[in-house]
């Protein structure tokens, strides 16, 4: 792949990436989240075509429409959230897409034939009759890995594949990975797990911001160096923050775990305590629990065991119901990551949303009804306050550029001056200028005695707003650092898991 | 005194709107029950005494089909209203409305056949189904080998029970232990169209032994019909002369003449004698009987014919009373 | 007053694309009518001077419009809390027996004290049959369409066999109850305006009553507020703190109430007596007035008056063209329905397109 461009709208995801892949080889794709590892992927498997750039395959340009000339160069991918039906067969799934015509009764048996032999080539130990459904996380990615040999795969690219897997799926996986390179099948794996990438491939290239920054040979370099490159050495610059003043504890969490609905942990043991005027950081690669806690936190969703401790005194364990109205009566405010969906209502307008969750305010009329004239009033007040652009409360919310949507929020939710305001990505999406707004708005409310907790996977963010940083990883709390102790070099190892 | 004038007049007026002279242009109307006119057996049947009407007179028939309930009255009240008359009024489910409408419109004469409806300007057309019943119980108990028939009518409703009676009745005065065998589809207007569940009451009658089955249930019929041919049975038909739909497997029709009764109901409305009050079509008037025709003539024995013939002029003199199962509710065979 | 720079401004989403579909379904209409030989300009003169020609027309229209309203409307709160109530014709059904309870056991009573007991019993009974859906949805997760379409079949076996055995008057063919008397006949609005006798009665304006509570119950009210977030989306539902289950049964509660409408408009006002299949298809004919009316009360008005139109001026039609089978008829309302419910939206691209930037 040769000076590949893309852009979605004014986001230029891939900007003149060159990638060479040896045939035969193990090939480690890495880079922070956001940096074009999964845009030029899925360039290659024919999901977006490049703006610019080609694609050459043993020295042959070929042009990739859609999924199926991919297919038909030999090109298939095993997606991080498998494309699997659940409730067929291995077999069935197997040839699902591939039946070579109508009349699946008389195709199957080939099909058992090819996979036995599958099998024993690679050491793919699959089950052809069991159901897709009942196996296990580890199993499921077996048949996927088998689905796109059987249909003649030369070149697999593996997108985050151990993401899901116990560390035994895991070796498991290394060691099919290293049949199919023995048997000359070239794979591209891509991921952010620094430790990963040194144990089994033979070439790594590193992506930032849409950018290929380097390409290594796995055995001449280190986890320290690639940790550099993914992240960068861009340098923060430093706001103006006084020094905290730390008060009493106003969240304590203790020992929280949780399952999402697959029986996969989402997040083990967490404990920490926020104090009023501190921002905690929480620093992480997207995916690793970050989302949960936040939503564990705000009452979005029940845990399994352990006790939160709100502002206002009250404790809430594993037995109770999710509730964001009673934590926001316990002086919770969140500033949720999910923007149009969440954090507010992409039809609604503006002054709609900007009482989502605090609906039920005595202030917003009389008895049972809403006065939209006084709700109005508000959220111009409201939108003047925080620099919301256009200045217009029925404007549908939708319609709000990503930075004044979030202007937006910050307003509804800092308004009241929350004793806890927990924030997720608080400024994705958002424009430099108000990126600074937004920055300074937080800060503000630190000083005025606010305890916040901020998830953000933008390091340099959290290394310019937090007080203290927590590094989490696979659901744990990884880690515990002073901003002046941690560089984003430390930080990136933590992140990654390697350290 | 010039008021009462003026109410003497409009009582002249009413009047002479009622009277013959003015009838010459009439401007019939037919309402149609939810079957639609083209069912191939009751309102068919209407439908073709009125083209019958039309073709002999040169007079236009407006008509109406209508496609909920609440249609009814409404089409009722237009007609009267765009001033057709007389207004016939086809199937006992109509009565109610006819009976609100005439209330409404005294000066348009209407017509209802199949229900009754006390009104000075209403004539109730009934017919004495079970006198047709009773010959096409002779003519099946007579065809039966096993010396059992069956009978599968479509609501259950007297007036289908009344069916139901006769055709018992004719089978036993020919042989006093005649089995027959009795089902009804169903309890809603669904059941006159069901020819599936038609096909399966008649299955399990012959099952039983039956081998002639009369159907009264409009489109569910035609299953019944298509079981028995396909069994290599006999059946029996109903309203209008359905002999042709199964030749060789169609014994006979029971025939009840709504297109006759339509008519002569148009033609007496134009010539003036419209008769308020209850109409009866028996064997007498030819408003009942059963065919017979190229169709089925190879199953009717000359005996079987002679013997029918017989029971028709018994019931016409008198001498043969076919119980009405709808004077007690009540059948005592 | 406009939304301001909203992508379409609210008269193009509520009036001209509805008027527009509305032509466009005339227009095949017009060309079906045409390949039967006969003329699709007559055909829609006679629609409109038999919907509308007479004070009669417009009292049959609007009666017809009043059974539209009500399922509309049943169609539509559901559907702000994103629930697709396809059993508002069963609930309805259901709703019938209530009134007809109350009619047939009350009717020695005047009229005004059965009327409102008999609107009480149709919310009732109505909401009760929406009641057990309402509940599978919210704490089992049973498809709401798929549940209240199977509540249909049950209603409808349940009422045939009310009817036919425990509740038909004696001796009598049709499978129906008595006519009420005195206190259960709600009298015809011709009794108090001047109008032609129609079955339009009082329902209607229970009807128009019920528009203006919806409309303040959805957009004014903070119940409102929390059924549309649960809509729109039902995570942010659970953000702002808002049980979405329990709005969930909340307004399915509600919808089968309003349904019942039809029942109190056709049992007690228009047939006063209770029949077998009374409830006519009005339910599912709801759906394409709610869909046309794009869930606001004031679109559902103008929807139930152009259906009730449909209803009056396509019966009008068979009466004045003799020729035009009814089937015909039946196709013609079937492309309106179509086309301004189920294809609603068909045509808003090219508006955004035409209209978009201003």
């Amino acid at each position: 792949m040769r000076g590949i461009d893309k852009s979605f709208a004014a986001v230029r995801a891939n900007r003149g990436v060159d990638l060479a892949v040896a045939r035969g080889h193990v090939h480690g794709l890495i880079g922070e989240n956001g940096a074009g590892k999964s845009t030029l992927m899925s360039i290659l498997y024919g999901f977006y075509t490049a703006d610019a750039g080609d694609i050459r395959i043993d020295g042959a340009p070929v042009r990739i429409a859609d999924s199926r000339d991919a297919i038909r160069h030999g090109i298939e991918m095993v997606h991080q959230h498998f494309m699997l039906v659940e409730t067929m067969s291995v077999l069935e799934n197997v040839v699902l897409g591939a039946e070579g015509g109508a009349l699946l009764a008389r195709h199957l048996p080939a099909a058992r034939a090819t996979l036995r032999q599958l099998a024993a080539d690679y050491g793919l130990e699959v089950d052809p009759d069991a159901i897709v459904g009942d196996l296990a996380v580890g199993a499921q990615q077996r048949v996927e890995i088998v689905k796109a040999l059987y249909r003649g795969a030369d070149i697999l690219i593996l997108d985050e594949p151990t993401g899901v897997l116990t560390p035994q799926e895991a070796a498991d996986l290394f060691r099919v990975l290293a049949a199919l390179r023995a048997q000359g099948k070239t794979i591209i794996i891509v991921t952010h797990k620094l430790r990963e990438i040194m144990a089994i491939t033979d070439r790594v290239s590193v992506m930032r911001a849409g950018q290929m920054v380097g390409h290594r040979v796995t055995a001449q370099t280190s986890a320290e160096e690639l940790g550099e490159m993914m992240i960068g050495r861009r340098l923060a610059a430093r706001l103006d923050k006084a020094p905290t003043a730390l008060g009493a504890v106003a969240l304590a969490v203790a020992g929280v775990s949780l399952h999402d609905g697959f029986g996969v942990p989402r997040l083990k043991q967490v404990s920490f305590d926020l104090h009023a005027g501190e921002i905690v950081g929480i620093a992480g690669v997207a995916g690793n629990g970050q989302s949960e806690l936040l939503e564990a936190l705000s009452g979005m969703r029940a845990f399994d065991s352990g006790r939160i401790t709100l502002p206002n005194g009250a404790i809430v364990g594993p037995g109770d119901p999710a509730d964001a109205a009673a934590r926001r009566a316990a002086g919770l405010a969140h500033v949720p990551e999910d923007r149009l969906r969440t954090g507010l209502l992409a039809g609604f307008a503006a002054r709609e949303s900007a009482i989502l969750g605090y609906h039920e305010d005595a202030a917003y009329g009389r008895a049972g009804l809403l006065d939209w004239r006084r709700i109005e009033r508000h959220t111009a007040a409201l939108m003047t306050r925080y620099e919301v652009r256009p200045l217009l409360p029925k404007l549908r919310s939708a319609l709000f550029s990503g930075g004044n949507a979030q202007k937006l929020i910050l307003a509804r939710e800092m308004e009241r001056d929350p004793a806890v305001l927990l924030v997720g990505q608080p400024t994705r999406g958002v424009d430099i200028g108000g990126i600074d707004f937004i920055h300074r708005r937080l800060l503000a409310l630190r000083d005025r005695g606010a305890a916040i907790l901020l998830v953000s996977v933008e390091l340099e963010e959290i290394l310019r707003l937090a007080d203290r940083i927590l590094v989490m990883f696979d659901g744990a709390i990884v880690g515990a650092l002073r901003p002046d102790e941690a560089d984003e070099r430390r930080l990136g190892m933590l992140m990654a898991g390697a350290a | 005194m010039l008021r009462t004038l003026a109410a003497a007049l409009l009582a002249a007026t009413a009047a002479l709107a009622l009277s013959p002279a003015q009838a010459a242009d009439i401007k019939p109307a037919i309402l149609f029950d939810n079957g639609g006119k083209f069912d191939k057996s009751f309102n068919e049947g209407v439908w073709n005494g009125a083209q019958a009407f039309s073709k002999a007179t040169g007079v236009e028939v407006r008509d109406f089909e209508p496609q909920n309930d609440s249609q009814r009255e409404q089409a009722l009240r237009t007609f009267a209203r765009r001033g057709n008359d007389p207004i016939l009024a086809v199937g006992f489910s109509q009565a109610s409305s006819v009976a609100a409408v005439a209330k409404d419109f005294p000066k348009t004469h209407f017509m209802i056949i199949d229900g009754v409806v006390d009104a000075p300007n209403v004539q109730s057309i009934l017919f004495h189904e079970e006198q047709g019943s009773y010959l096409a119980g002779v003519m099946a108990a007579m065809a039966s080998k096993t010396g059992k028939v069956g009978f599968v009518g479509g609501m259950d409703i007297p007036l289908i029970r009344r069916f139901a009676c006769g055709y018992a009745q004719g089978a036993k005065s020919v042989n006093p232990k005649e089995q027959v065998f009795e089902n009804m589809t169903g309890t809603t207007g669904a059941a006159w169209n069901d020819p599936v569940r038609g096909g399966e009451l008649a299955k399990s009658q012959m099952e039983q032994g039956a081998d002639v089955v009369f159907a009264a249930a409009g489109a569910t019929g035609l299953g019944v019909y298509q079981a028995a041919t396909d069994a290599g049975k006999l059946a029996i038909g109903v309203d209008s002369n359905q002999n042709y739909l199964h030749p060789g497997h169609m014994l006979t029709s029971m025939v009840k003449r709504v297109d006759i009764a339509t008519q002569k109901a148009f033609t007496d409305a134009k010539a003036g004698t419209f008769t308020p009050g209850i109409t009866v079509l028996g064997l007498k008037q030819g408003g009942v009987g059963v065919a017979i025709d190229q169709y089925n003539q190879s199953l009717v024995t000359p005996e079987m014919k002679a013997r029918v013939e017989q029971a028709a002029s018994d019931i016409k003199d008198g001498k043969v009373d076919v119980h009405d199962y709808m004077t007690d509710n009540k059948c005592p065979m | 007053m406009s939304g301001g720079a909203a992508p379409l401004p609210w008269w193009i989403d509520y009036a001209l694309l509805p008027l527009a579909n509305l032509a466009l379904a005339l227009l095949v209409a017009g060309l079906l009518v045409l390949a039967t030989g006969q003329s699709p300009l007559t055909a829609v003169a006679a629609m409109a001077q038999g919907a509308f020609g007479s004070g009669e027309a417009v009292g049959y229209t609007l009666y017809y419009a009043t059974d539209m309203i009500f399922a509309g409307l049943a169609v539509a709160v559901a559907f702000h809390g994103g629930l697709f109530n396809i059993g508002v014709e069963g609930q309805a059904y259901i709703s019938g027996l209530g009134v007809a309870l109350v009619c047939l056991y009350l009717d020695a009573l005047p009229v005004w004290l059965v009327a409102p007991l008999a609107v009480a019993a149709a919310a009732l009974f109505g909401a009760g049959w929406a009641a057990v859906p309402a509940w599978l949805q919210a704490r089992r997760g049973s498809h709401i369409v798929i549940t209240t379409i199977m509540f249909n079949f049950i209603a409808y076996a349940l009422m045939e066999w009310l009817i036919v055995n425990v509740l038909i008057k004696r001796g009598q063919m049709a499978p129906e109850t008595r006519g009420f008397n005195g206190g259960g006949l709600l009298p015809g609005l011709d009794r108090f305006l001047p109008l032609a006798p129609t079955p339009l009665n009082p329902a209607f304006a229970v009807a128009l009553a019920c528009l203006l509570l919806v409309w303040l119950l959805i957009w004014h009210t903070r119940w409102g507020y929390a059924l549309r977030v649960v809509g729109a989306s039902p995570r942010a539902a659970v953000y702002a703190g808002i049980r979405p289950a329990r709005l969930v049964i909340q307004a399915m509660l509600l919808s089968g109430a309003l349904g019942g409408g039809i029942a109190f408009n056709e049992v007690m006002g228009a047939q006063h007596k209770l029949l077998i299949g009374f409830t006519g298809g009005y339910g599912f004919t709801g759906i394409a007035v709610a869909l046309m009316g794009r869930n606001h009360p004031f679109g559902v008005l103008l929807a139930a008056v152009l259906f009730g139109a449909l209803y009056q001026g396509g019966a009008e039609l068979a009466f004045d063209m003799p020729s035009m089978s009814s089937d015909l008829v039946v196709a013609v309302q079937g492309l309106v329905i179509l086309f301004t419910g189920g294809l609603g939206l068909m045509l808003r691209p090219a508006f955004v397109r035409a209209f978009g930037r201003s």
